[in-house]
């Protein structure tokens, strides 16, 4: 029996184990649509693509699975690209699939046509375009490889509308792909672990510095374990937070521009950093130079790339981290007395950081709202059982800071491109995945309106994500920094002009909550965790004034923070 | 420094872009680059010349490894190794000259290959030096146009067993 590309397409991801697919119609991905008015294959209609991007993005970050994505060819595709760089640079597995004119119109400036492979060629780990029917099974197999092997990310199809309806008589989906120019290497080298191990135990200050890639290769357990044995103080990036439990006596916090005072200054003071699936951003390291003085530096990643990249690594292990940890483990010798005593003068100074300037803000119980205390009380009432997903800006960092995530893959933010309009639907994402689990999206008013479309998706698909608005009415981040560095000039940061976001929701067809004061807050959070069929925003009237601290300002070594 | 660096890559549309992205993108530059089919039609070779320190040259590497269609990267630096280019030179050739430039010609042994009544147009295959010699050699009578392929390079086999 003759079947359509589109038939094809859809028979592969369900063979690839796609349960769900985020998407948005238009004329050039019709005969797809076509095919799922009838498929056991869930789609979830969004109202902008970029909005969907970021539904795949967090449905991947809490899942671990790829995400997948379904949009038209030209706007719809460009659409996406936002979405596709935020999910490049946090190394998130995406395949998304985008619908081009037909082969012979391509190059003719058609009819919503756009070059999206040239366009998303630097945002991608690699992208197709599909030329020929029978290599669509090939290339469907090949992006989901690419996507979740090695060092993940997002990997593009354009499909376009011919080969969707052309016809195969058979066709077959490989059991596996392969790509000769493409061998990750998983295993790290044994000399190079030995050494590292070797480094480790001779050192006096030893810091464990964790990224987001402890999270991607599902390492959190082995990370757990090596530090508890090995007894070494750790800190994480944003991204690494959850890889490492964050009521673990041994946690320092997050470290970098907004990290804790304890952990910045252990990195300065360090004579071995092991970085762990960490790659060094300018956030995490401040001035490069000053960055970490005294270390030595056991650098294990599995992209080559990130090595040496920004600061020079002693011992590198190229590899997957959950691996690496598990080699490294077996080498901890039976007898660790010596190892720990050395230590002790180590944890005495370490704990005195930690001990003299907290993370903390100025509770005033009649005055306003102070958003820490928000994210504080929605970790004490939900007992810190819950996805949370942020926005970008100072909602991220208080709740980086003031929420203790114990389990990988319950904190999902965007890092590296830090876009707004991220959290909401990276939360409507989060919850698709697990319909029962308490999802919570940390909001600013300015960048949750930037995907606030996307409550009509929630809405239509009852998903009872609780969006926590830290509304102080300016862009907070960029407001602070006006403050600190540009004399107090707040050009173009307040957006006091914004809807009344409780009757907005109740125009969507969601549930609106407001608090103003202090003593209200609770009773909010508690309304709001309730609802169990439909999205609750929570408008937190937050004062406007707070800023987020420690802050190390750009371009300094992480001792220079300023302090509350 | 700078390295001559050899890339394999699959012999696809897009291929070219993907290099020429990722060092417009990362701002490496590129001196040269040719490109040509290998004897496997499926993978084409890029001589790259580019020009960087180690820990950029280090970058260059990896990230052109990274790349899904690149199949291997080598550098040529410090190996024995031919290193050709090709130039077409387009100088004024009057009455007078005209012997002269025969004779430079002849010493580089390079080759006319378009006479018109005002000019020669030359062809010279050889490494850098021996292009900007000739180049140097012949601008007194005026350059009127000079058309240059980028590096090519192959490693020198082994002499010895």
């Amino acid at each position: 029996m003759k079947k359509k590309g589109a038939e094809i397409l859809i028979e592969c991801l369900l063979k690839e184990g796609v349960d769900t697919i985020f998407g948005f119609p238009g004329g050039a991905v019709l005969p797809v649509y076509d095919v799922l008015y009838d498929s056991p294959m869930r789609h979830i209609l969004v109202r902008h693509e970029q909005g969907a991007v970021h539904m795949a993005d967090g449905y991947a970050r809490a899942t671990g699975r790829p995400g997948v994505v379904l949009v038209t060819s030209g706007p719809g595709a460009t659409n996406t690209v936002t979405g596709i760089a935020t999910a490049y640079m946090d190394s998130i597995p995406l395949v998304v699939l985008t619908g081009q004119v037909p082969t012979a119109l391509i190059g003719n400036d058609a009819f919503q046509e756009a070059d999206i492979v040239g366009i998303t060629r630097p945002c991608t780990k690699h992208n197709y375009l599909v030329k020929d029917l029978n290599d669509l099974p090939r290339i469907i197999k090949e992006a989901f490889y690419l996507a979740t092997t090695g060092r993940p990310g997002p990997v593009l199809v354009d499909l376009p509308k011919d080969i969707l309806t052309a016809t195969l008589n058979e066709y077959k989906y490989p059991d596996k792909a392969h790509i000769d120019s493409y061998q990750p290497n998983y295993k790290g080298h044994p000399g190079q672990i030995k050494k590292a191990m070797e480094f480790i135990l001779s050192a006096k200050r030893p810091v464990i510095y964790a990224g987001g890639g402890v999270v991607l290769s599902n390492a959190s357990e082995e990370l757990k374990a090596l530090v508890t044995k090995l007894n070494i103080p750790t800190t994480t990036t944003l991204m690494g937070l959850g890889g490492f439990p964050g009521t673990h006596p041994l946690f320092l916090g997050m470290l970098g521009m907004h990290g804790t005072y304890a952990a910045n200054m252990a990195i300065m003071n360090t004579d071995c950093l092991i970085a762990v699936g960490a790659r060094f951003d300018d956030r995490v390291t401040g001035k490069l130079d000053e960055f970490a003085p005294y270390a030595g530096i056991v650098h294990i990643d599995i992209d080559p790339t990130s090595i040496s990249k920004n600061v020079k690594v002693d011992i590198p292990i190229v590899g997957d981290v959950k691996d690496v940890l598990k080699e490294m483990m077996k080498l901890v010798p039976k007898s660790l007395k010596e190892h720990k005593k050395s230590l002790e003068e180590w944890h005495i100074q370490v704990d005195n950081w930690a001990q003299t300037h907290k993370l903390s803000y100025k509770f005033e119980p009649k005055g306003k709202i102070k958003p820490q205390y928000v994210i504080e009380r929605l970790y004490d009432l939900t007992g810190g059982d819950a996805i949370v997903t942020t926005e970008v800006g100072q909602n991220q960092m208080w709740a980086a800071q003031f929420f203790k995530y114990d389990k990988a893959r319950t904190f999902l933010t965007s890092g590296g491109l830090g876009t707004m309009g991220f959290g909401f639907p990276a939360a409507i994402g989060a919850q698709i995945a697990y319909p029962d689990r308490t999802v919570i999206g940390i909001a600013g008013d300015g960048s949750l309106q930037m995907n606030i479309q996307e409550l009509a998706t929630a809405v239509q698909y009852k998903l009872p994500v609780k969006i926590a608005i830290l509304n102080n009415m300016v862009l907070g981040m960029v407001r602070q920094w006006q403050e600190f560095f540009f004399d107090k000039r707040y050009s173009h940061t307040c957006i006091s002009v914004a809807p009344d976001f409780v009757r907005l929701a109740e125009a969507y067809g969601a549930v609106g909550l407001r608090a103003k004061k202090p003593n209200e807050v609770d009773a909010v959070i508690k309304e709001g965790l309730a609802v169990k069929d439909r999205p609750v925003f929570m408008d937190f009237r937050v004062d406007p004034a707070e800023d987020v601290y420690p802050m190390v300002p750009a371009g300094q070594p992480l001792n220079k923070m300023l302090l509350v | 420094m700078r390295h001559t660096i050899s890339v394999l890559v699959t012999n696809e549309f897009g291929v070219l872009s993907r290099i020429s992205g990722l060092f417009s993108g990362r701002g490496f530059n590129i001196e040269s680059l040719s490109v040509a089919e290998t004897m496997d039609p499926k993978i084409s070779r890029m001589t790259i010349v580019t020009r960087g320190d180690d820990k950029i040259i280090e970058q260059i590497n990896k990230q052109l490894n990274k790349l899904i269609s690149v199949i291997k990267v080598h550098d040529f630096t410090g190996e024995q190794c031919i290193e050709r280019e090709l130039a077409l030179i387009k100088v004024t050739a009057n009455a007078e000259a005209r012997s002269e430039i025969l004779s430079i010609v002849d010493i580089f042994r390079a080759k006319v290959v378009d006479v018109s009544p005002k000019s020669y147009t030359i062809e010279i295959t050889g490494d850098e030096e021996k292009i900007s010699a000739i180049t140097e050699l012949l601008r007194p009578f005026g350059l009127k146009e000079i058309v240059k392929t980028g590096r090519i390079a192959m490693a020198r086999s082994p002499k010895q067993k």
